[in-house]
């Protein structure tokens, strides 16, 4: 069972790829590019397609995913935990 | 084995012109929204002939008048159309229209409302359009080279599956067809911030970076004067946001998945051009479904793919459009809207190539005449572009 995916080894986030991830569950990801495998555990519930993030983010870091920026961290991140836009911002508009 | 190569064919209408569609329409083209209801009276009248109904066509001008007759005339133009009915509230404007179509030989006629009235005039529209469908019914499909079909793409109401699974099934798909000398397009200009620089350096040529970046930029200028935070909920939409994707930067690396990983961009349109050469071609235009998906017929598309992740049910008048889909809670909950369902990629099941491969297997399913979900379920969504007020 893949229950999350990430494009990149380098990836800061992952997209969670099945319904029920609860707090606590320890999740086997599958890292497309390398077409390997690699765990974390939960800290949250994370919803289908939502993110969980593989390291800990600092306000102001640069989110990493498919190897490229794709925002920033508005509010502090931890391994584990669910990131979506309640702690991360787009640099653009 | 590859699904396909460059033996493959399919079964096509050929057209006056040499263009080959896939649908065989009989279509009452309004000019302008004043002529809806006599437009929908014929198409009522006339079985197997479809009206196209809009809200647009009157006093604009410049540039966003020439877009919208731009896009009338390439969507009579397109090959799935056999025949066209254009009515007008006036005579000079439909003629217009009716001479634009003209160019590539098929029957098209055109009828005004102002001295005639509704119903004398959907007395002489239902005449032309009896005669247009019976002659049309009797066109028959002819083998067709693969290189003649016109595919373009769009996602929509996409979520992290798209750029994981179903937009990049959609490059897979269009690397093979662009080895294979295919008319290809993909848009959205402003789901592309944050991913340019990856379409800039995947442009054949410095010309036709320097013309990408020229339309990108102007598009961002639009964007600029009228911005807000995440352009409220519009980028990245209320459906995006529940679907997980979090900014337009992770929204737009997902959407350029769909050109692959070999295609070149060998081209740039601006909105419902004709392209002049086989190969990739970008067209600047809006994000929103309906109407890149209304552009892409009026440039003369006759296929479309359309990765979905929460479920967008968009479909179009005269291009048949292809939903794919890697979210499983999607394909479960809304199955009826999905052709192709590529969940398997994510659990490992499936590889890319074999997705690409599943995709272009109902790719020619559909332009032999397979009916789409969106063309089964009557999704006709016909939106027009407009680019500024009305005079």
């Amino acid at each position: 069972m893949i229950h999350f995916v990430l494009h990149d080894a380098n990836d800061s986030v992952a997209v969670v790829v099945v319904e029920g991830v609860k707090a606590g569950m320890d999740l086997s990801g599958w890292i497309m590019d390398e077409d390997r495998t690699t765990r974390i555990t939960a800290k949250q519930d994370i919803p289908i397609g939502h993110k969980v993030a593989l390291r800990d983010m600092a306000v102001g870091d640069t989110v990493i995913k498919y190897g490229l920026d794709m925002g920033k961290v508005v509010a502090p991140i931890h391994a584990g935990e669910h990131a979506h836009v309640h702690n991360i911002k787009t640099k653009r508009w | 084995m590859a699904v396909i190569g460059k033996d493959t064919t399919f079964l096509g209408y050929r057209r006056e012109n040499g263009r080959v569609g896939v649908r065989n329409h009989v279509i009452i083209l309004p000019l302008d929204d004043l002529s809806n209801a006599a437009a929908e009276a014929v198409a009522h009248n006339i079985k197997g002939t479809m009206a196209i109904p809009h809200p647009y066509g009157r006093l604009q001008f410049g540039a966003d008048l020439e877009l919208h007759f731009r896009t009338l005339i390439g969507t009579g133009r397109n090959p799935n159309v056999a025949a066209v009915v254009v009515i007008g509230i006036e005579e000079g404007w439909t003629q217009k229209v009716v001479d634009g179509i003209k160019a590539t030989g098929k029957p098209v006629c055109g009828f005004g409302i102002e001295l005639h009235g509704d119903h004398d005039t959907i007395m002489r529209a239902s005449k032309a359009a009896r005669e247009y469908v019976q002659w049309a019914s009797e066109k028959q499909r002819e083998r067709c080279p693969i290189s003649e079909l016109w595919v373009s793409t769009k996602c929509g109401e996409s979520d992290t599956t798209s750029g994981c699974g179903s937009n990049p099934s959609v490059g897979n798909a269009f690397d093979k067809l662009h080895a294979l000398g295919n008319y290809l397009c993909f848009g959205e200009t402003t789901e592309i911030t944050g991913g340019e620089q990856i379409v800039a350096a995947r442009c054949a040529n410095d010309a036709v970076r320097e013309r990408f970046m020229f339309m990108f930029n102007r598009y961002q200028e639009v964007i600029d004067r009228h911005k807000t935070s995440d352009l409220s909920d519009s980028q990245p939409t209320k459906g995006n946001i529940a679907g997980g994707l979090t900014t337009i930067e992770e929204k737009a690396l997902g959407n350029i998945q769909k050109i692959g990983k070999k295609c070149t961009v060998d081209g740039v349109i601006d909105k419902a051009e004709m392209p002049t050469h086989p190969g990739l071609w970008f067209m600047d235009s809006s994000s929103a479904a309906a109407e890149m998906v209304t552009l892409c017929a009026a440039s003369g598309y006759v296929v479309h793919f359309f990765p979905t992740g929460q479920g967008n049910v968009i479909g179009n008048p005269i291009l048949p459009v292809i939903k794919l889909c890697a979210n499983p809670r999607t394909v479960r909950t809304m199955s009826e809207h999905i052709d192709v369902d590529v969940t398997g990629l994510l659990q490992r099941e499936m590889t890319l190539d074999q997705a690409g491969d599943k995709l272009l297997v109902c790719m020619l399913r559909t332009a032999n005449g397979r009916l789409t979900a969106a063309e089964a379920l009557g999704h006709r969504e016909f939106v027009l572009t407009r680019l500024y007020e009305s005079a």
